[in-house]
């Protein structure tokens, strides 16, 4: 018997700014462009020290296939170019940039001219676009598909499942007409015969938007999902959209689909009509610490401080800062960190939001099996983790945990499983690839 | 100003072990008053003897080994209670203080605390007092003082039951917290509703004791007087719910309750004993890793190795 659905967990939505359209901060004094904000090789700096720069002007190039290039995202001069570490854990050069406050536009920026297919997947890659649902991967390298009759529906993710965050809210509200534009791209360079917008049944007036837009199109349709978290990932969106799974270590095409963040979808619009690569971002600013809550659109490289001052600065102390959402969000150790092309939301959290909760004994109540979204068991997990059987691990299969984070948001002990799981899947990986270099070397 | 960095997910649901616990607590407050009800207040003072002497076992053994002291997470108050709705209102205190430091020292601490314990702490509690005390431990007395013998026994020796009425509101003679069928079920709808436990076990547990003894007995009345005798609904959603030693998929929660359905009816009919449902427990309590092992779940797009 098929399961109907997968499960997951009720998280509080704290949409707070899902009514408040985004506005533009400005131009920020300084910005900082690390050369990876995406999954892939970091890009390469054009430029040097001392050279003057323009909004949109292409300041790095693609280091690899699975890479993007980087454009300025404020106009003036590049101070240095320097080391930073970036939320992976990596050093990666930055190119940091100080403002003239002028926001002069690149004179070259100019709309791509497309003819086919070929011309479609060139303009992603010079967009400098990449998935901006938060994993940040590229979007021209997702979407250079061989065969195309392989795609049976292309899904517009905007289910948006994490709390407080409401960016992709505001892009279905503030620009439906770039996602439909980006959809019909597809239909007519993918050849896409099919396209769903997922949405959470907690944004009804996103659903209502959708469904008005897509009335006049043909291949196009809404699909309403319950408000449950992780409703946005990516297996999970695939399976409550077409009931199609996709197996472990295979890519959603080979279940016939494609997931495409509904920003990114629009930034691809925005980018084919003017010409204006991802030098933007819309992102929420939220959390007890804020005083303003508020969707900000700002220059890439925008140091978080300047944004959360531009919300009116803090009513409490922050004591926890993410980028991102609170389930899945990554904390930050300072408010110097740049806002990157993948940042949706930055959150400031105060002292009662932010408050470590201590761990106790697990009671074996099964609640982070009951709620993992790929039938995984945390608890066991955990338990040959603790014992370091790799073997076991493997065979649990915690290399397919999309880290979502239910097991540890439900469990009643507070026991960190996600990162338990984190940690094994490192271990899983390594053993895996020995194992099949070994069998490899047999042959 | 100095962040806090930690891995995500950086918010957690509100359900705490300590607030479960107080569930389970709340949800045997139904079958605490009946008991008082039924029996009188001498039920309170075994309650509190129980659940004091519980508390204080844990809380010297934590001191005493130096371990950061859990009695704040409830969960010797509930094995506290549980032990007490397994004894008989007439129990001299002493052997019920000595049954929960029976339950909470050598079953529960001994093998590591919360949550480590293979066997239901407050169910060895009461074998261990069954088997030493075996007289205090049958002495049923009713309201009026006069003794008499419990459905089980009596149905075992072929005589004559309460009526079915009387049956489900506990006016009958067993142990304080097992009679009242209907404050057990009040309970048990609190546990489900506030997703304490899950229905698997109980009903696949009463369900078996059910057909079973309408099987063997040849009758539903039979039948019902069977699944509301005895400590079946006390240890159905009580004790055969216990997390540590039950198993934590609903599949092998499911197998679970109709193992220990199986082996109450076996014990009922052709043992020695009139009552199973303890026994029972602790026999599927020692099976329980292996359910497990035969009950994991399927990975969603798992591919087998």
């Amino acid at each position: 018997m098929a399961q109907r659905k997968l499960h997951g967990v009720h998280v509080p939505h704290r949409k707070h700014t899902a009514d408040l359209a985004a506005v533009d901060m400005g131009c920020p004094a300084m910005v900082t462009i690390p050369m990876s904000m995406h999954i892939g090789a970091p890009a390469k700096p054009l430029v040097k020290a001392g050279d003057t720069v323009t909004v949109g002007q292409r300041i790095a190039e693609v280091g690899g296939f699975v890479s993007s290039p980087v454009h300025a995202s404020v106009s003036g001069k590049v101070k240095r170019i320097e080391d930073v570490l970036i939320s992976s854990g990596r050093k990666v050069p930055a190119i940091v940039i100080e403002s003239d406050g002028l926001m002069t536009r690149c004179p070259d920026l100019k709309p791509p001219v497309i003819e086919n297919q070929a011309d479609f997947l060139q303009a992603l890659t010079d967009s400098g676009i990449v998935g901006l649902g938060g994993a940040g991967f590229p979007t021209q390298v997702k979407l250079t598909v061989k065969n195309l009759s392989q795609i049976e529906a292309v899904i517009v993710n905007g289910a948006e499942c994490e709390p407080y965050i409401t960016s992709d809210t505001r892009t279905m509200l503030d620009n439906p007409k770039l996602v439909l534009e980006g959809a019909r791209l597809l239909q007519k360079y993918l050849e896409v015969k099919r396209i769903i917008f997922a949405i959470e049944d907690n944004k009804p007036q996103c659903i209502a938007k959708m469904q008005e837009m897509c009335r006049q199109e043909t291949g196009m349709e809404v699909a309403s999902l319950p408000a449950m978290y992780p409703q946005g990932g990516e297996k999970v969106l695939i399976y409550h959209t077409i009931g199609r799974v996709v197996p472990e270590g295979k890519l959603p095409l080979d279940a016939g689909a494609i997931v495409i963040n509904v920003t990114t979808l629009a930034s691809i619009a925005r980018y084919v009509r003017y010409g204006i690569p991802l030098v933007k971002k819309c992102v929420t600013v939220d959390g007890g610490a804020v005083k303003t809550p508020k969707n900000v659109i700002a220059p890439i490289g925008t140091p978080m401080a300047d944004v959360f001052a531009f919300c009116d600065g803090f009513v409490k102390e922050p004591k926890k800062v993410l980028y991102g959402g609170p389930m899945m969000g990554i904390a930050v150790p300072d408010l110097n960190q740049p806002i990157l092309k993948n940042t949706n939301a930055i959150l400031a959290l105060d002292e009662e939001e932010a408050k470590l909760p201590p761990t106790t004994a697990c009671i074996k109540c099964g609640r982070c099996i009951a709620h993992c979204p790929l039938n995984l068991m945390p608890a066991e997990i955990e338990a040959a983790y603790e014992r370091q059987d790799v073997e076991a691990l493997a065979e649990l299969k915690v290399n397919i945990c999309m880290e979502c984070g239910c097991c540890s948001f439900i469990c009643p002990a507070r026991r960190p499983l996600v990162q338990t799981n984190k940690l094994a899947k490192a271990q899983v990986m390594a053993y895996l690839k020995a194992k099949q270099a070994k069998e490899a070397a047999k042959k | 100003m100095s962040l806090i960095v930690s891995t995500s997910p950086h918010l957690r649901s509100r359900t705490d072990t300590a607030s479960i616990m107080r569930d389970v607590v709340i949800a045997l407050v139904p079958a605490v008053i009946a008991a008082v009800v039924i029996f009188g207040l001498r039920s309170l003072l075994v309650v509190a003897v129980c659940v004091a002497a519980a508390v204080l076992t844990e809380f010297l053994y934590e001191k005493g080994c130096k371990l950061p002291v859990t009695v704040g997470d409830w969960s010797a108050v509930v094995t506290g209670v549980i032990l007490a709705c397994n004894l008989p209102v007439t129990i001299p205190l002493w052997q019920a203080a000595f049954g929960s430091i029976v339950a909470i020292l050598v079953v529960k601490q001994l093998f590591g605390g919360l949550g480590r314990n293979f066997a239901n702490p407050a169910i060895v509690g009461r074998i261990v007092l069954f088997l030493s005390f075996s007289k205090t431990m049958t002495a049923w007395v009713f309201p009026d003082a006069v003794s008499t013998a419990t459905p089980l026994a009596v149905m075992a020796a072929g005589g004559k039951l309460p009526g079915l009425l009387d049956m489900f509101l506990g006016v009958k003679g067993g142990c304080l917290g097992e009679v009242s069928v209907l404050a057990l079920l009040i309970g048990f709808v609190y546990l489900l509703v506030r997703q304490v436990i899950t229905w698997h076990t109980p009903v696949a547990f009463v369900g078996t004791v059910f057909v079973l003894s309408w099987l063997l007995g040849g009758d539903v009345l039979y039948a019902l007087n069977q699944i509301m005798a005895g400590g079946l609904m006390l240890g159905a959603v009580f004790m055969a719910t216990d997390y540590a030693t039950t198993p934590s998929t609903n599949s092998g929660r499911l197998i679970f309750g109709l193992g220990c359905g199986i082996l109450t009816v076996l014990i009922r009919q052709w043992g020695s004993y009139a009552e199973g449902v303890s026994f029972a427990i602790l026999f599927m309590n020692i099976l329980t890793p292996y359910i497990s092992k035969w009950t994991r779940t399927k990975p969603f797009g798992g591919v087998k190795a």
